[in-house]
Formats: C-alpha cells, sequence, structure tokens
C-alpha cells in the first residue's frame, strides 16, 4: 500500500471547505458545500473550516463564518491574484500539509477539479470526484462519498479509510445554499506560503467571463432535446413566461444551438427547479440525473413509448412545435385576464 | 524545427447504450455491452491528428488495460495513429486514480522524450476526470485542462489552448512537455481511412508492456495502489413520478398542462 503524507493518526478530526470566490463574493458551490459541512460537523462534534486563497481576501472571512464555519484559514500572495494550477496547488498543499484536516471538500468546478486531482496525487490520497451525497462513520470518522456510476443509473460508495486528508469533490446544486447568519463570529488563521515566480509554468494570455448562465437554482426550468431543432424560440418565451430558464440535454449543445452552461445531466448541471418542462427529450439516464431533484416533473414527446414518461409526473404525447405553442399562448391569455 | 512527439491517453470502456443497470439488484450488467474507445477520448486523439496533419510528428496511444483493449485500440490506428503501448499486467488490475496515473505516467517515462500528452475530459464509465492532472503531477509537467482548442509551438516549445472555465474562457500557455485534457464535443472524430485500417492491424504497430518492463512499484499499482475503495452500491432511488398522462383534445391537454403548471410554480 502507499501511505498517504498525512498519517491517519495525526490527521485533525476537523472539515476543511476550499472557498471559490468572484468579484467579492463567495461562490454559490462553496456556500453548499459549508452548509452540508456544517450538518457533517455538528454530526461529528468536529470544528468545520474555510480555506481562502486570493491577493486580497481576508475580508470574504466574515461571509464565511455568516456560513458556518467556525474558522477560515486564509492564505494571501500576490502570486494567488489569479487562478494557475501552479500557485494555487502549491499554496493548498502548503497549508494543508498545516492544519492536516481529516477531510477536505471542493466544488466540481473547473477549477477545483483540477486543484483537488493535481493535489490528491500530490498528498498521495484518494479522491472522490464529482460526488452527489457524502456522510462520515461516526464511530471511525471515515468519509462515505456517493457517486452516480454510469450515467446516474447506479450508485456507488467509496471510502479511503486509511488516507488523509480524505478529498471529494462535489457537484454543484445538490446541496441547498444554507440560510446566513449575520454576525456570526469565528477565528481567522493567516497563512505565509512559500510561493516564487518560478513556480509559476502557466502564462494567462486572456481571460473572458461574461455569462451568468446558472441553472442549477432556477424556479422553473424549461429543457430541450434533439426533438426541438435547432430553434429554441418557443422554450425561451415558455421559461420567460413562467420566470424561469432554458436547458438542454447534449446533443442541441454539441450541435452549436444553445450554450454548453445550459447542459443539464451528468456532465453538465444539476437542476433542482419547482417544475422542470423537457420538451423532445427521450430520457436517457445521462440526463434525467439533471432533474431528479426537481419537484414536479411535465415532460411532451411525440413518441408515446419514450423513456422520459417514466421520470415525469404529467405526461404528455404530441408534437412540441404545437404543444408549446398552443401553452405559450393559452398562458400568455390567462395572464392578461388576470392583469385586467 | 523538430517535429512533435504526441501521446494520446485513450481508455476502453463498454457502450453507455449498451450496459444495463438491473431493475431488480440495480447492478450494472456489463457483459453483454460491446467495447468502444471512450468517446471523449476521440476528441483528444481527432486533435492530436490535426496537430500531425499541421506539424508532422508522430501520435501514439497509450492505454492501461486488459489485453482485450487491443482490438478496440486498433481504430487509433485506422484513424492516423502511428503506434499503439498498451500497459496491461494483472498487477495493474482495480486501479483508482492514484494507481492510475502512477502507471500511466510511468508508461511515459518509459517512452522519453514525448512533447506532449493528449487526454479525454472524463472516461464515460467514471466519468472522473481526475487523470490527466494526477498524470501531470507525477510528471511534474504543466497542465492544460479543458480545452476546446489547441496549438502547439515547437520552436519555442510551448503549448496554448483556450480552456473553458466557468462562464466563459482563458487562453494559457505552458512550456512543454505537458498534459492536456480536451474539451469533450470539441471537434469531430475522423473515420477510419481504408489505406491505413489495412495495416493497422500489423503486429509491429503495438507494444504491450507488463509491470516488469515497465519497472512499476508493486505497492502503487492497482488494487494494492488504490487509496479508494467502493464500500458499496446503492440503488439509484430515483424519485417516484406520478407518470400521469394527460389526454383529450389539444385544448383539454393545454388546460390541464396550465392546471399543473399552476400548482406547481404558482
Ligand atoms: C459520458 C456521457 C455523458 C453524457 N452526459 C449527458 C448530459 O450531461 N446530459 C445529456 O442530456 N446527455 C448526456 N449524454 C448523452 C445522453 O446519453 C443522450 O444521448 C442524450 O441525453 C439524448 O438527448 P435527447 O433526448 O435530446 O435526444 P434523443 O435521444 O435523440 O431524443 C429525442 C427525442 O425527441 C423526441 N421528438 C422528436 N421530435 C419531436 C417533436 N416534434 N415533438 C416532440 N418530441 C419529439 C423523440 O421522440 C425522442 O424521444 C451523455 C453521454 C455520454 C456517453
Ligand atoms: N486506463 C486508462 N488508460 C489510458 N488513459 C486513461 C485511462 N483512464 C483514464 N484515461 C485518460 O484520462 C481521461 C480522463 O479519465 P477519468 O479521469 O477516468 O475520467 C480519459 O479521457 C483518458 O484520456
Amino acid at each position: 500500500m502507499v501511505d498517504s503524507l498525512i498519517h491517519p493518526h495525526e490527521a485533525k478530526p476537523e472539515i476543511w471547505v476550499y472557498l471559490e470566490h468572484e468579484g467579492g463574493n463567495l461562490q454559490t458551490v462553496s456556500l453548499e458545500i459549508l452548509g452540508k459541512g456544517r450538518q457533517l460537523a455538528d454530526e461529528m462534534g468536529w470544528p468545520l473550516c474555510g480555506l481562502l486563497l486570493g491577493e486580497h481576501v481576508v475580508h470574504l472571512a466574515a461571509q464565511v463564518f455568516e456560513h458556518g464555519a467556525d474558522r477560515a484559514w486564509v492564505v494571501e500572495h500576490p502570486l494567488l491574484g489569479s487562478f494557475t494550477i501552479d500557485a494555487y496547488a502549491a499554496a493548498t498543499f502548503q497549508t494543508v500539509m498545516k492544519g492536516k484536516p481529516s477531510v477536505l471538500l471542493f466544488g466540481a468546478t473547473p477549477d477545483g477539479r483540477d486543484l483537488a486531482a493535481r493535489l490528491a496525487v500530490r498528498l498521495r490520497t484518494g479522491l472522490n470526484a464529482d460526488c452527489t451525497d457524502l456522510r462520515i462513520k461516526r464511530e471511525s470518522g471515515v468519509l462515505v462519498s456517493e457517486v452516480s456510476g454510469f450515467g446516474g443509473g447506479v450508485l456507488a460508495l467509496i471510502e479511503m479509510p486509511d488516507h488523509r486528508p480524505q478529498m471529494a469533490t462535489v457537484r454543484p446544486g445538490v446541496f441547498p445554499v444554507p440560510g446566513s447568519m449575520p454576525g456570526s463570529q469565528g477565528e481567522t488563521i493567516s497563512v505565509r506560503v512559500d510561493l516564487s515566480p518560478q513556480m509559476i509554468k502557466t502564462r494567462i494570455i486572456e481571460r473572458h467571463t461574461s455569462s451568468t448562465i446558472d441553472l442549477t437554482r432556477v424556479p422553473v426550468l424549461v429543457a430541450g432535446g434533439r426533438g426541438v431543432g435547432p430553434d429554441f424560440t418557443d422554450l425561451e418565451q415558455l421559461a420567460h413566461l413562467l420566470g424561469g430558464d432554458v436547458g438542454a440535454t447534449r446533443p442541441p449543445v454539441d450541435a452549436g444551438y444553445i450554450e454548453r452552461e445550459r447542459q443539464v445531466g451528468q456532465t453538465g448541471v444539476g437542476c433542482s427547479p419547482e417544475l422542470a418542462i423537457c420538451c423532445g427529450i427521450s430520457g436517457a439516464f445521462h440526463f434525467v440525473v439533471g432533474i431528479e431533484k426537481a419537484e414536479t416533473v411535465i415532460a411532451i414527446n411525440s413518441d408515446p413509448e419514450a423513456p422520459i414518461f417514466d421520470y415525469a409526473d404529467y405526461c404528455v404525447v404530441g408534437d412540441i412545435h404545437k404543444v408549446l405553442p398552443d401553452l405559450v399562448q393559452a398562458l400568455q391569455a390567462a395572464r392578461e385576464l388576470t392583469h385586467d | 524545427m523538430t517535429e512533435p512527439r504526441i501521446v494520446v491517453c485513450v481508455k476502453v470502456v463498454p457502450k453507455p447504450e449498451e450496459v444495463r443497470v438491473d431493475p431488480q439488484t440495480r447492478l450494472l450488467e456489463r457483459a453483454n455491452a460491446r467495447a468502444e474507445i471512450n468517446p471523449p477520448d476521440m476528441n483528444a486523439l481527432e486533435m492530436a491528428l490535426t496537430l500531425k496533419d499541421r506539424l508532422s510528428g508522430t501520435v501514439e496511444i497509450l492505454s492501461m488495460g486488459p489485453p482485450y483493449f487491443e482490438p478496440v485500440l486498433r481504430v487509433g490506428l485506422g484513424m492516423g495513429a502511428d503506434h499503439i503501448h498498451l500497459l496491461s499486467d494483472r498487477a495493474f488490475g482495480g486501479a483508482d486514480t492514484l494507481a492510475t496515473t502512477y502507471t500511466l505516467a510511468h508508461g511515459i517515462e518509459r517512452l522519453r522524450s514525448v512533447d506532449i500528452v493528449l487526454c479525454g475530459e472524463e472516461s464515460s464509465d467514471g466519468a472522473t476526470g481526475q487523470v490527466p492532472q494526477g498524470l501531470a503531477e507525477w510528471l511534474n509537467w504543466p497542465q492544460l485542462t479543458l480545452v476546446t482548442e489547441l496549438e502547439i509551438d515547437m520552436e519555442r516549445h510551448v503549448a496554448r489552448g483556450q480552456r473553458s472555465i466557468k462562464g466563459g474562457y482563458e487562453i494559457l500557455e505552458v512550456p512543454l512537455p505537458c498534459v492536456v485534457s480536451v474539451k469533450t464535443a470539441s471537434n469531430e472524430p475522423r473515420f477510419m481511412d481504408f489505406r491505413l485500417k489495412a495495416q493497422a492491424a500489423s503486429p509491429g504497430r503495438m507494444k504491450v508492456w507488463d509491470a516488469a518492463a515497465l519497472k512499476t512499484d508493486v505497492n502503487h499499482t492497482g488494487l494494492a495502489g488504490s487509496p479508494t475503495r467502493v464500500s458499496g452500491l446503492a440503488s439509484a432511488a430515483s424519485r417516484e413520478r406520478k407518470r400521469e398522462r394527460l389526454t383529450g383534445t389539444s385544448e383539454e391537454i393545454i388546460k390541464a398542462l396550465i392546471e399543473v403548471i399552476r400548482n406547481s410554480v404558482m
């Protein structure tokens, strides 16, 4: 067996959450994990710690405490101003070797995944990727991670009893955002890390982030599949009327009919809307996992045998190019009535 | 100017649509599923072959897995790859990411003088997407993940790629050698070429490496080198849905739909 750099006996009974932030705010996925982490920490009687890296980030600690953490480990350095895997992996590694947490959680975002995957090898420990649930065994302190395999049909439970920290990345949208408790206090621990420009191999030439599409929290999801064809206008109209947003299966995304951020499912986002309306979608496992948490599901498909009907509460056999315009029109009419 | 030596990491997986989940036991029935190249790896292979079309050089396929991977991997030769390296040994079985990346990294070190390693975004049976980064870590190379476009400059010895990030993209440059993961669906993989297909079956085009040839440490490979254990398979307790069919004239259906929408969101 390979030993992890941190021996199970020297690991501290603490849960750490790596916190991503953008524009002075913690990312939603980080808050979600803090919420879940708080619950696990309470069950175990362990402290919950946030791990904050950046150039000027110490002021974010207040948000960390308000969302349930007892402590914030804060790592500030000029070379952490923008995310490069080289600087972030080195700084996180040094901090983890100082604090030796038993559990270390990340959001399964592009940066979170990269960092966690690289760090797990550096620490010679395991990593459970893209988890959909987490639990800690009371007696042993062993983390049990639930991951979905093969398009979501099967859930595997994964443990690493003999390695620390027990690392996992958590899929955005699976845990609720905890309520904030304004004024909550905690302990800030400032960490000095050793970073030099020579360590940074990555040169950032350009960076563009504009899209604010985030389907994980929409109240109404109108999702379209291959059956929709290239034109999503009807779906957009319906979503607009219902105060929701448009999602899609993978084929329309691959075909370039709609943005990749709108893909729902195993390799897209998981959504938890009040209502999901699935239009022209066959109901592959890969897709269905993404609407598992929807309160109510409507499916509209021209094929009476479509598997999606097994995953829907209300099923309409019909051509979406007819049903959707009719529905939009009827909703508009109904709305005009109520506004009169 | 030197020509690039490109390695593509390719995994063979059962075709997802042929893997059935037993409704009773909720276990995977993959015995009857045919094997294929992990679809995201086809995008990595295509990106490598495009680089070779432009810059010459060689494209080699590296795969860790059992001997039955061989005929499937040969599809890659038919697409234009030059050689296959299959890392295959009983000692490699049951590997999680730590052990897989250790073994693949040994393969790359044994090949020597590789300029760039391309991987897929994730494997369709594991879908964890951590092998490329882990590989880069063992090799102590820089990484460039989730790229939709990639250029390499052999004169400056750098790779430049467009990486997908939350809500946008960034363009990054790293020195060679490096590990790249290719964003799924970022290109259209080419078909096998019938002229190449004939040569693809030639035994000289593939080399199998076992633990002895790779000089791997038994403590680091396979199940022994894997920190993680599957402790159980839970049924994907899919939420029970009502499955109620709305029938009648189209007016009645629309009315019923509006009723459902009202009740769920208003
Ligand atoms: C590793 C991996 C990961 C994947 N991840 C995802 C993922 O995250 N999300 C995802 O969605 N997919 C994912 N997929 C793909 C997935 O397996 C399916 O191929 C995909 O979900 C099918 O999309 P679809 O239902 O839109 O298309 P299809 O399966 O082609 O279904 C189209 C449906 O539209 C219906 N239809 C056609 N015309 C009309 C009409 N006029 N009116 C009404 N109905 C009509 C048809 O009856 C049919 O049921 C993944 C696949 C792999 C291998
Ligand atoms: N056994 C393997 N042999 C070769 N390449 C692999 C293997 N497992 C994973 N990979 C590569 O790593 C990528 C990501 O896989 P994963 O981290 O398992 O989701 C795949 O798309 C492959 O390019």
